[in-house]
């Protein structure tokens, strides 16, 4: 809640500053800046770039802040780390009442603490003292030393001078104390606004995962093979896939008798997701390299014949005619007409089926694979290494962005009529 | 010598309803090499199905097209065709979109390229040779259009309301330029156009067709095409007789669309 409120915050302000300040240090003179009517010309809407960046900033501001990062310099307040102490009450059956102290030592999970020394005190309630790890809590059988125990009719009546009974908690200096029901004292020393590394490792322990596998390696295999044989699947995969699919979208498109035979099974397959073919590929070919293969190749045909088809579709029949009055055989029609003017519908489709793909073998190795950036975030989280898994989403977001961008490249280098036409 | 003979056509077709189209009846014509004609008609008088047949995509149900005495079954080289616009190829350079006849014949580069490289310059396209379609203007893809059927060298040339997508001006322009290729390589054309003008200035024979069946309605033999080349078509169009003709032809189709009218309205 605090961050969704301190976001907004960041949000609103960076707008302010960035609209009242910098654009208008550095205001456009091009056409669309003329423009009057903004609100409903989509054209108009230009991404500002500032804004951009101050969102990507701000996303890892809020990260660094709320994991206690080294690299931010402001932070949430942390947890408690230290000693404290309370009092609490012990109440004697005959009535009578004595304070005791319990002193806390609230160390970091993972370095070495040792209880306070406690001296025991007058009367029949002893003082304590307990270890806690931050974020954590600790069970404390406070009458252990103390003359009259639970057992003979002993209870703590309150904590700090505050009343308090079994069920119930108390706020004490650096955190809660609650009374379980059977007595005895639960001491939960103040967790702070940030994340525990466990929920959310801070951005720095990410980055040094990164050098950390890709040098020693996690499972078996570097992260760099991790990624590799990935996307070795899925180029695998989908060039297998763009084999078969776009010849058989061809004469999907070209040939009456094909269209029949193969429409009941293309439009069957199609809704299909591809996900919800892993459990019969692993029955089929298990769960190594032939079994990601087949899914992979399964995940781009559809698209891709799909796309092939509505390619040969798309063509006007006025090029087709000319190109038969001008001369050309049905062969020359398909190399110098059909194909080109599919492209940029196969463009289209590959880009998806590339997305597809990267998406579909991630889910692949999250269900079973011996190595691959899905495995490897999905063993990570077996074993609460938060920091690979996000360095392991991190990875596979920034490829699926790089695929997607390569293949633009691609398309605009080899259809560049494409949306001109 | 070349002749165009069209020969009893026929073309009628079954509906998914039931129903069928008459789209053509008995249209017998004959066309000499070299002629223009020009053919005008409300719409559905299957002048837009004469020239598929023609050019051989569709087949007729009675009747034959004879061309150079043999028979017309299918798209050929020795018919070319212009068409409305997008039947550019957009992936292939100007050149090599004119080029693309004599490629598909699989004449040398030598052989060919002095024909392309002068028929670009004859459709004043000489400086846009490397250009992609996509880059020119809507007239400018018309004279490539042209330049590529004309590569060809067809015997007949035809014409699918080849300037209907221009403008006004662009459109006078392509005029002229069609009556100057016509007279310099001595084709046979077939023009279908919508615009009463432009068969009068562009039809040495000009056809107007009825509808429901498609038919032929009347035909003339204009004199204005042959005034009209290397000169200013406006001049041509000042003509009183020009003008006469031209509300004649109007009129004319006038009476065909009101009639298409009347009978809609009474069976509604």
């Amino acid at each position: 809640m605090t961050i969704l409120i301190i976001y907004i915050a960041v949000f609103v302000a960076a707008f302010l500053i960035v609209r009242k300040g910098v654009n208008r240090a550095m205001a456009r003179r091009d056409f669309t800046s003329l423009k009057t009517v903004t609100f409903g010309d989509e054209s108009a809407v230009r991404p500002d770039r500032w804004a951009s960046v101050i969102s990507v900033v701000t996303i890892f501001l809020l990260w660094g802040a709320f994991t206690g990062s080294k690299w931010v310099p402001v932070h949430a307040p942390g947890p408690f780390v230290g000693d404290t102490e309370f009092t609490y009450t012990l109440e004697a059956p005959d009535g009578s009442r004595d304070d005791a102290t319990v002193y806390a030592r609230v160390f970091n999970v993972g370095e070495d603490a040792a209880e306070p020394e406690v001296d025991p005190g007058d009367g029949f309630a002893k003082n304590d003292a307990i270890k806690v790890g931050a974020w954590r809590s600790a069970l404390l059988l406070m009458d252990k030393n103390d003359e009259v125990k639970r057992e003979d009719g002993a209870k703590v009546v309150a904590i700090d001078g505050q009343p308090v009974a079994p069920g119930g908690s108390v706020s004490v200096a650096n955190g809660t104390v609650a009374i379980t029901s059977k007595g005895s004292l639960n001491f939960s020393p103040a967790k702070g606004m940030q994340m525990e590394p466990i929920w959310l490792p801070p951005p720095e322990a990410v980055v040094a995962r990164v050098g950390e596998i890709a040098s020693a390696g996690y499972q078996n295999f570097t992260l760099w093979e991790h990624l590799y044989w990935s996307l070795f699947r899925v180029i695998v995969g989908f060039f297998f896939g763009a084999l078969v699919g776009i010849p058989l979208g061809y004469a999907m498109g070209l040939s009456d008798w094909f269209r029949g035979w193969f429409d009941p099974i293309v439009e069957f397959m199609r809704p299909v997701p591809p996900l919800a073919l892993i459990p019969l590929v692993i029955i089929w070919a298990g769960i190594g390299e032939s079994g990601k293969i087949i899914l992979l190749f399964l995940a781009a045909l559809w698209i891709m014949t799909i796309s092939a088809r509505a390619g040969v579709s798309g063509v006007a029949i006025s090029k087709v005619h000319a190109a038969y009055s001008l001369g050309a055989s049905k062969w020359q029609l398909m190399r110098y007409v059909i194909v080109p003017n599919s492209l940029p519908e196969i463009f289209t489709g590959a880009r998806v089926a590339m997305g597809v793909c990267w998406g579909t073998v991630v889910a692949a190795e999250l269900v079973a694979a011996e190595k691959g950036a899905g495995m490897m975030i999905m063993v990570a989280s077996r074993f609460q290494n938060t920091d690979i898994v996000i360095m392991g989403i991190i990875l596979i977001g920034i490829i699926g962005y790089g695929i997607d961008i390569l293949m633009r490249k691609a398309e605009t280098w080899l259809v560049p009529w494409k949306g001109r036409v | 010598m070349s002749t165009l003979s069209i020969e009893n056509i026929s073309m009628r077709f079954d509906l998914p309803n039931g129903s069928h189209v008459q789209a053509l009846k008995d249209v017998t014509l004959e066309l000499q090499t070299g002629e223009l004609m020009s053919v005008l008609g409300p719409s559905g008088c299957g002048k837009t199905t004469l020239l598929n047949i023609l050019a051989g995509f569709l087949a007729p149900t009675e009747g034959r097209i004879m061309l150079n005495d043999h028979q017309v079954t299918g798209p050929d080289a020795e018919r070319g065709m212009v068409f409305q616009q997008g039947a550019l190829f957009e992936w292939m350079s100007v050149r090599d979109n004119v080029s693309f006849g004599p490629r598909m014949k699989g004449q040398k580069k030598s052989v060919y390229m002095p024909t392309v490289d002068h028929l670009l310059e004859v459709v004043g396209l000489q400086d846009f040779k490397e250009k992609a379609v996509y880059e020119l203007s809507g007239g400018m893809q018309q004279r490539v259009a042209l330049a590529r059927c004309l590569a060809n060298d067809p015997d007949v040339i035809l014409m699918d309301e080849p300037l209907g997508a221009l403008d006004a001006l662009t459109r006078e322009k392509m005029q002229g330029l069609v009556l100057k290729l016509w007279k310099e390589t001595g084709k046979t054309i077939i023009l279908i156009t919508h615009s009463v003008e432009e068969a009068l200035l562009l039809g040495e024979r000009l056809l107007v067709m009825a509808p429901r069946p498609g038919r032929i309605h009347k035909e003339y033999r204009l004199p204005f095409a042959d005034d009209g080349v290397g000169k200013d078509l406006r001049e041509v169009k000042k003509n009183p007789e020009f003008a006469e003709k031209r509300e004649e032809i109007l009129s004319m189709i006038w009476d065909m669309e009101e009639e298409i009218m009347g009978r809609a309205e009474e069976s509604a």
